[in-house]
């Protein structure tokens, strides 16, 4: 009878302790539970910051020292005849791999203002608005590149979005993207120690 | 005869427990907190900030560094979406360390929260002639392509069903994320993705203190303990931000996009609306919101 009492006893004593312990470790805490903190009512953040519709590109990415080129240009006369140039610009040349058979400099570059770019039309046009000058023969990716499609976009999603102009991934004499190394493969499964 | 209880052995008991509820609650009073706190979801904004505030002094000790850590809800009227230029990924795999870089993943054991697998074209998307292992001298190799995989985020996710603590969640903003104090490191998550998004920690984590991202999501990449899951959770420290994922930011070639599915201006929507796109095991009724185009 009385080992009974004592199996009834110890159980119930040893939560019971447990149970002091629960509260004097919770007791710094003091939850006070009207108060939950739901996710999607805390509104420090909702404000919607505003669409920009600009396309803010960085400068052209010209090398070193070769822009204007009128620096040098203002001392050449202007020769408008396609040819293969050999003195200057041959690393151009060597490179040039744009519809190579139907074009040549002047078709893009303006042989009077050599600062400028030239439209088909023959409109003058900034070295800052490349794309347009593109976007003549390749008007699908200029329209998908003007929603941030085509193309790398950094900044915000929601705010003021960055753009990279079409020469900054693209070469505009050889376009086609180069070949890259690729970063190491994970480590297989069984190599993990 | 030998008795079963007598009162020795009740006394002996009773001293036992005394013994390890005080060693307990006298070992490290942080380590208690910390096992008896509550689901995040739970928490009073108080409990948050105090949270935060002595997670920071926790991660300044380890790494003599100041940390941000951020709690920051989802935003309103937002539904983050992603999608991916299957016709333009090269499989140079400056995503997966770019993610590694920014989300704290553990270096060694190691943990990639995105897998690039090579595919045959002459196979299609068939993840039976798949590999992660490819290593030419460069990509894109010929006759191949490259379908990055991380967490889907999809909108009827498996993985959280299955979990046994409720440690995981669609947050508003359609994030999945992980309380990672919360997680009983079960692995049912893992066996419920069907894209293998989700990673376990088998060993303690190790990030080196000069490499550590220091701006911290509670949700996102904090450092994360030994014995729990973790997964994409779409750059949340930057996307609640107003920035884009890390890995959208690090693509050479613009293959990435990002955006707020509930905004018609968004460049997601735009490609859900002009663009080929496909999603990963359709079938499964997952529906992912995680977006595979062709821009070409």
């Amino acid at each position: 009878m009385k080992d009974k009492n004592y199996k009834n006893i110890k159980i119930p004593v040893i939560i019971l302790m447990l149970f002091c312990f629960l509260i004097l470790s919770c007791d710094d805490k003091k939850s006070d539970g009207n108060e939950t903190h739901k996710v999607s009512a805390l509104k420090n953040s909702s404000k919607k910051p505003e669409k920009t519709n600009e396309y803010a590109v960085e400068a052209p990415p010209f090398s070193d020292g070769i822009f204007p080129c009128t620096d040098c240009h203002k001392s050449f006369p202007p020769n408008p005849v396609k040819r293969e140039l050999v003195k200057w610009h041959d690393d151009i040349s060597a490179i040039f791999n744009h519809d190579k058979e139907n074009r040549w400099c002047l078709d893009c570059h303006d042989v009077n203002n050599r600062d400028s770019l030239k439209l088909a039309s023959g409109k003058l046009l900034d070295f800052k608005e490349s794309y347009k000058l593109c976007g003549q023969c390749h008007g699908e990716k200029l329209r998908d590149w003007k929603v941030g499609v085509h193309g790398k976009r950094t900044g915000e999603w929601n705010g003021k979005r960055e753009y990279l102009l079409c020469v900054h991934c693209h070469n505009p004499h050889s376009p086609k993207f180069k070949e890259l190394k690729p970063e190491p493969p994970p480590m297989r499964q069984i190599d993990i120690k | 005869m030998k008795k079963e209880n007598s009162r020795r052995i009740f006394l002996k008991n009773l001293s036992l427990a005394t013994f390890s509820a005080l060693a307990l609650s006298g070992c490290n009073m942080k380590k208690v907190d910390e096992f008896l706190q509550k689901n995040f979801r739970t928490l009073t904004k108080k409990e948050v900030d105090d949270l935060i505030k002595n997670l920071v002094i926790e991660y300044k000790e380890k790494y003599h560094k100041d940390f941000h850590l951020s709690a920051k809800p989802a935003l309103e009227e937002t539904l983050f979406g992603y999608a991916l230029d299957l016709s333009r990924c090269i499989g140079c795999r400056r995503c997966v360390y770019a993610c590694v870089k920014e989300n704290n993943q553990s270096r060694n054991p190691q943990i990639h929260w995105i897998q690039v697998l090579q595919m045959e074209k002459e196979k299609g998307i068939d993840f039976a002639y798949s590999t992660v292992q490819y290593n030419p001298e460069t990509v894109p190799d010929k006759d191949h392509f490259y379908v990055p995989i991380g967490c889907q985020q999809c909108r009827n996710p498996q993985c959280i069903k299955v979990c046994p603590a409720k440690a995981t969640w669609q947050e508003p903003d359609g994030i999945v994320v992980i309380d990672y104090n919360w997680c009983i490191g079960c692995r049912y998550c893992m066996a419920a993705c069907p894209y293998g998004a989700r990673h376990f920690n088998w060993g303690e984590p190790n990030v080196p203190a000069e490499e550590i991202n220091t701006e911290m999501h509670y949700l996102g990449n904090r450092p994360r303990m030994k014995g729990v899951v973790e997964k994409c959770t779409f750059c949340v420290q930057r996307t609640r931000e107003g920035k884009y994922p890390a890995c959208v930011e690090i693509c050479p070639v613009g293959a990435r996009k990002f955006g707020n599915l509930l905004d018609p201006e968004s460049e997601v929507r735009y490609i859900l609306a002009n663009k080929r796109v496909l999603v990963l095991k359709q079938e499964l009724n997952t529906q992912p919101k995680f977006y595979y185009f062709f821009g070409i």
